[in-house]
């Protein structure tokens, strides 16, 4: 039985705003395993990027308790427990693209010698060698985004934290990123938890899918998606796929009515 | 395909010249032959121009047209002050605009590209300059205004010229004690304050209000201070600049420091870096098209603060005492001396700020190539 790493228990989280208070997050419980492949899905306001910045300590819940790699949030972030990849790939523009990976390797104070050999590893990783001088707006937003995973890796966390990280790219680009984040995460086995609004998506890459439904943000259901390692963008069309899709869809219509 | 490719400047330089004929001869100093000659220099120019050239020729006809012609009429001043007939503006203004034609040929179609780009960028604005010049001697040699209002350029060269050691002498006061000094104290305390008042927020809390007020206190009231406090010498207009040029750096440091985004400073916080790791990494990098706006200001504050400073009491040397005081003796001549130096020194000063905000801050949309 693999490692709970990221345990929540009956987490609540209300934002204090001059409309009254917004109750962002309810009675959230979820156990991560390591080495999974979490997807958290859900219509926008439903709390799903909340609950991920409160592992990452970027929010404080304001009840309930949260543990990641067996520490409080807070500690492990400064522990560098986790690689946390945002909506846009948000790359320093005085920085080349090598000089954006090893950002987080100067903050932690590792040599030259380290850095550079770890900024050489990840951007092969990502399939961005070559492109080490250049600036990050001199490169798509996929080649953007992929840089922006690099760097995530390079800080070699355990887990990997990802927001929304195709959101703002086209589908193919999507697609493709998709299918090299499947064979990255089977790689370097990573525990990842990842945050989407697509269903497919969330299919094509989980092991298990988390349905939240808003106004309070709370988990509506659990999904397991049993599609084993090795998936081909053409799993989509296989009817396992589909009935694990179809079984997403109806979760999130019963938690969430578009009438209101 | 017709022999001529008219354009407005050249027609109009045209009539203009056989306009000018009416009046012959242009000037007192000019024989009727002489007025005669410019005239058909310029109706020349304007007629060649207008064939089926290369470009490059007909800009060398253009130029030899315009600057000819207006050489002659310059020339044609000696010893004629004042008495310049309409038929002289006439061809002035066909020279002129000659010249007019010279720029839109060299300015083409903006498509150049490398070197010829650069040839033209630095030619454009040069010609530009030497016809203001250029109408400013005829204009006010050739229609007599007086001396005391407007000196002709030549005079204040030629001022310029034979007052070098006092020029030099100005600038040594003005700007590399009083100016330099105050621009570099005010312009770090600033900084300094600002990288502070971040870190410490009752710290900003209490000092923008009184920064503010400080601010809007007019230069002429504390200048005369600071005179009483600091003494006659430099270091009194080094303090009135340090006033002026402290805010501007440590409102806009401050408005800097707050540029980054949320979702960068989110990214350093997942990092685990401190405050000053954040600041030296991000903060300062992105605040940096801010800092270097208020560098601009301050170039220019700090000058005029310096130079307006003197007025109040100086040693008999600096930029501001020579004005003040050659007003009172009429010479305005010197005054004017004094004001390019001012204008060429800021200018410098600017375009110096100028070149290295592009080298630092060559991230930014507006620069990235």
């Amino acid at each position: 039985m693999p490692e709970t790493v990221i345990s929540a228990q009956n987490l609540d989280l209300t934002f204090e705003t001059n409309d009254g208070p917004v109750h962002a997050l309810k009675d959230i419980t979820l156990d991560i395993a390591e080495g999974e492949f979490v997807s958290l899905i859900g219509p926008s306001g439903c709390g799903k990027t909340t609950l991920l910045r409160v592992i990452a300590d970027l929010e404080k819940p304001t009840g309930g308790t949260m543990s990641v790699n067996g520490m409080t949030p807070e500690q492990a972030r400064l522990a560098r427990a986790y690689g946390y990849v945002f909506q846009q790939a948000a790359l320093l523009p005085w920085r080349t693209i090598e000089d954006n990976v090893g950002l987080p390797l100067e903050v932690m104070g590792l040599d030259r010698a380290t850095r550079t050999e770890r900024i050489r590893s990840n951007l092969a990783l990502v399939n961005l060698a070559g492109f080490e001088k250049k600036f990050p707006w001199q490169l798509s937003g996929g080649m953007q985004q992929r840089a922006s995973i690099a760097r995530a890796l390079a800080v070699e966390p355990a887990m990997l934290l990802m927001d929304e990280p195709f959101g703002a790219l086209d589908e193919i680009v999507r697609d493709h990123l998709n299918e090299q984040l499947l064979k990255l995460w089977a790689k370097t086995k990573k525990t990842v938890v990842f945050v989407t609004h697509s269903i497919p998506e969330a299919v094509f890459l989980s092991t298990r899918i988390v349905v939240m439904s808003p106004r309070p943000g709370r988990i509506h259901e659990i999904i397991d998606c049993d599609l084993g390692p090795d998936r081909p963008l053409d799993i989509r069309e296989t009817p396992e796929f589909l009935k694990i899709a179809h079984q997403v869809r109806e979760g999130l219509k019963a938690g969430h009515s578009y009438d209101e | 395909m017709s022999l001529f490719r008219p354009n407005w400047q050249a027609l109009a330089a045209l009539l203009a010249t056989l306009l000018s004929l009416t009046a012959l001869p242009y000037t007192a100093g000019m024989s009727a032959q002489f007025s005669l000659a410019v005239a058909v220099l310029l109706a020349a120019g304007a007629i060649v121009s207008m064939l089926r050239l290369a470009a490059g020729l007909e800009a060398l006809v253009l130029l030899v047209a315009s600057f000819g012609a207006a050489s002659m009429l310059i020339a044609g001043l000696a010893g004629a002050t004042g008495t310049a007939s309409a038929g002289y503006f006439a061809s002035l203004v066909a020279a002129w605009l000659l010249g007019w034609r010279l720029v839109t040929v060299l300015s083409g179609d903006g498509s150049r590209t490398g070197q010829t780009a650069g040839i033209v960028a630095i030619t454009v604005p040069a010609l530009f300059g030497i016809w203001v010049l250029i109408l400013w001697e005829c204009i006010v040699r050739g229609a007599g205004v007086p001396f005391v209002l407007l000196p002709p350029p030549s005079a204040i060269g030629l001022r310029i010229g034979n007052s070098l050691p006092i020029l030099a002498a100005d600038f040594r006061q003005t700007v590399l004690k009083a100016v330099l000094f105050g621009y570099v104290v005010g312009s770090l305390t600033g900084f300094l304050v600002a990288i502070l008042a971040d870190r410490f927020r009752f710290f900003a809390n209490g000092l923008l209000p009184v920064g503010n007020m400080v601010s809007a206190l007019p230069m002429i009231g504390i200048a005369p201070v600071m005179v009483i406090w600091f003494g006659f010498d430099w270091q009194s207009k080094a303090a009135v600049v340090i006033v002026m040029t402290f805010f501007p750096m440590l409102v806009n440091t401050l408005a800097g420091l707050a540029a980054s985004s949320d979702m960068e400073r989110d990214l350093m916080r997942t990092y685990g870096a401190g405050h000053w790791q954040v600041l030296m990494k991000l903060r300062l990098h992105a605040a940096m098209p801010f800092i270097f706006n208020a560098l601009k200001i301050n170039s220019t504050l700090a000058l005029i603060g310096a130079i307006v400073a003197e007025f109040f009491g100086t040693p008999i040397v600096g930029m501001g005492f020579r004005i003040s005081t050659e007003v009172g003796r009429m010479n305005l001549d010197m005054v004017w001396a004094e004001i390019a130096l001012a204008a060429v020194v800021g200018s410098l000063f600017y375009g110096a700020l100028a070149l290295l905000e592009r080298t630092v801050t060559f991230w930014h949309p507006s620069y990235r190539r």
